[in-house]
């Protein structure tokens, strides 16, 4: 014990340390060490995303290029050389002969672009409305309040839809498919502002009684100043847990709709959309078509929702 | 009392007037009625002509009154796709999408409860151990994929139940059910479990944790002083103390099975409203998505109403003044 008391103490340099130094020693990074959990779940997180970052690099094909496809590679089995051509892969190939892992890999990109977008969008929409509501107060705050409650009234995956069918409705018929991945976007993030809207909310107001608020506004700090640099900074830690949870919920909201067929169109497959082409074939044996995207996304929402989990009871001060 | 029931009900009108605003403006933002009737050869007295007709000349306050009344009265409109009135097509819908949703939410509440009560009471045993880690595996599989993989399980693997439809129904007035057939309760059983899962795992987890919070209190450590039995611990003195979150629960979930359904109808194929509303908005059918929408909306606040009625009936502590 006084061992490593005294290697610590020996090894702090005189100068202010780094900020990746400040990062692996602070709190959180040891929780996240002492947790075989969250270690895992992070890993394959990044995996994930790096392998839908890099996906034109490390697929064997682009899926996409009509070119190089060849419809009578349809329906290899994976890992088995095709009955024709002799080419084999190593997931298999769909029904016009596209590579079941670049496709996946493509299809893993999309949905975790929309993913991540929605929550972003969801995140500044609900920053922006709960520090209004919270700070400002009366009556800017009855009405944000009042439109989450109504929100609320609704599950999120439904207000998605008719988001959807009415941004569908406005968008001219030629540009519905250009357009569908944005409107997703739009469809998830407008559907999910509400969980960030009354958690700033609530903490914005424990923040505005507090004495450096006073203090700023007596030295005559504007209030969107205050606001932002100020209140903000003191409510990121629940945010950031929800905007984790939120990034699971969005992938498997993503993923539900394009399944339901209003998401990703087929020329721009989403996991989710993957899985709907998939399950077309799995009456009649073609199991892996269906099989390795639902396996992708499902070790996607998993890790995201474990991380999530863990971040929640590691920021939690009541739990330490 | 009386005044918190005048309030609470004041409060869901305006929540379902605003929802009104919002189908409303769907049919004047998404395109034009008067294109959608007009054919190619129309001049602008025929246009001109039609909107004072249809009363679109009127301002926007007074066409949303009208609206109102129309959609109190339970009229719609045509739904643009089928070219029958909404209402009719939803009325002939709703049974199937009822009887699913009754059925999930009891296979839910009774599985529920059993494991809850279960996994409390046997809280180290290897089979609770097992329901908890498989609840956390169901709550992260999307309903989707449930109702893919129990296809796949039982009708394409086994051969037991059907993968789709009601299966032969039976006309009760204008009411068809499945339950009075055996093809119709077998394709009950797959949809049902897929559709009341999560909330199976929701009602589970707080039975559990309601349990074991109630089981540390005091008068159940004198129920064991008496010496009195188990079961009788359990299910008379500990089981009745955890209820009253739970009914909370299951009555505001009784709206997200109903919503949900959406989901597992278009998995299963399942002739009901969700699936009319997903179709209709792959083809942009504004009649048929507003009116699903006022109905969900209705459907949600009376929920909501009750239990915030019920709770206040329970725990006089609600009735103070700004409840």
């Amino acid at each position: 014990m006084t061992e490593t008391t005294e290697t610590r103490t020996a090894s702090i340099p005189a100068k202010a340390p780094t900020r990746l130094r400040r990062a692996l020693d602070s709190d959180l990074f040891y929780a996240f060490r002492r947790s075989p959990v969250a270690m895992v779940s992070a890993a394959v997180a990044a995996l994930l995303i790096l392998a839908a970052v890099f996906a034109p690099l490390v697929a064997p094909t682009n899926p996409f290029d009509p070119a190089s496809l060849n419809l009578m590679n349809g329906f290899t089995p994976p890992g088995q050389a095709n009955a024709f051509t002799g080419d084999s892969f190593w997931l298999g190939t769909d029904d016009q002969g596209r590579d079941i892992f670049s496709t996946i890999l493509y299809g893993l990109r999309i949905s975790l672009f929309v993913g991540f977008s929605a929550v972003l969008l969801a995140m500044v929409l609900g920053i922006i409305l709960g520090l209004l509501a919270g700070y400002v107060g009366g009556w800017t705050d009855t009405i944000i309040m009042r439109a989450a409650d109504v929100q609320l009234t609704f599950p999120s995956i439904l207000v998605a839809m008719l988001i959807f069918g009415i941004a569908k409705g406005i968008t001219p018929v030629e540009y519905r498919d250009q357009m569908a991945i944005w409107v997703l976007i739009l469809a998830i993030g407008l559907s999910d502002w509400v969980q960030f809207a009354r958690v700033v909310r609530g903490s914005a107001m424990v923040e505005k009684s507090k004495d450096y608020v006073a203090a700023a506004q007596m030295i005559g700090r504007p209030s969107l100043a205050i606001m932002l640099r100020h209140v903000l900074p003191n409510v990121m830690s629940p945010v950031l847990v929800i905007a984790t949870i939120s990034l699971a919920l969005a992938i498997i909201a993503e993923a539900t709709l394009s399944f339901l067929g209003v998401g990703a169109p087929p020329t721009q497959p989403s996991l989710g959309t993957l899985i709907r082409i998939g399950q077309g074939f799995l009456f009649s044996g073609e199991w892996w078509i269906l099989f390795f995207p639902a396996c992708t996304l499902l070790a996607l929402a998993l890790a995201v929702n474990l991380l999530g989990d863990w971040l929640r009871d590691a920021l939690n001060p009541r739990l330490k | 009392m009386l005044s918190f029931v005048l309030r609470r009900i004041g409060q869901s009108v305006l929540v379902l007037l605003v929802v009104g605003l919002v189908a409303f403006s769907m049919f004047n933002f998404v395109g034009d009625p008067i294109d959608n009737m007009l054919g190619q050869e129309r001049t602008q007295e025929d246009i001109d002509r039609l909107r004072a007709q249809l009363g679109l000349d009127q301002p926007f306050p007074v066409q949303y009154v009208r609206f109102l009344q129309e959609a109190v009265q339970g009229n719609f409109g045509v739904s643009y796709r089928q070219g029958r009135e909404v209402s009719e097509i939803i009325l002939e819908r709703a049974p199937a999408t009822l009887e699913l949703a009754m059925i999930s939410a009891i296979f839910a509440v009774v599985f529920g409860i059993a494991f809850g009560v279960y996994t409390a009471i046997r809280r180290d045993g290897w089979l609770a151990n097992f329901i908890m880690s498989a609840s956390l595996i169901g709550v992260s599989l999307p309903t989707f994929l449930i109702g893919i993989l129990l296809i796949y399980l039982f009708s394409v693997e086994l051969g037991w139940l059907p993968s789709f439809g009601r299966g032969e129904v039976v006309d009760i007035g204008w009411w068809s059910t499945g339950l009075l057939t055996e093809s119709g309760r077998a394709s009950l059983i797959l949809p049902s479990i897929t559709l009341g899962l999560y909330q199976m795992t929701l009602i589970m987890r707080l039975v559990r944790s309601e349990m074991l919070e109630v089981l540390r209190q005091d008068y159940i450590r004198f129920a064991r002083a008496r010496g009195l039995a188990d079961r009788s611990i359990h299910f008379r003195h500990a089981l009745k103390n955890t209820m009253v979150p739970v009914v909370t629960i299951i009555g505001l979930q009784l709206g997200a099975i109903i919503a949900f359904a959406i989901i597992t109808e278009t998995v299963f194929q399942w002739p009901g409203m969700g699936l009319l509303f997903i179709n209709a908005v792959q083809f942009v059918d504004i009649p048929v998505m507003a009116a699903y929408l006022m109905l969900i909306a209705v459907m949600f606040v009376v929920i909501n109403l009750i239990v915030d009625i019920l709770y206040a009936l329970i725990d006089p502590r609600l009735r103070g003044a700004d409840a």
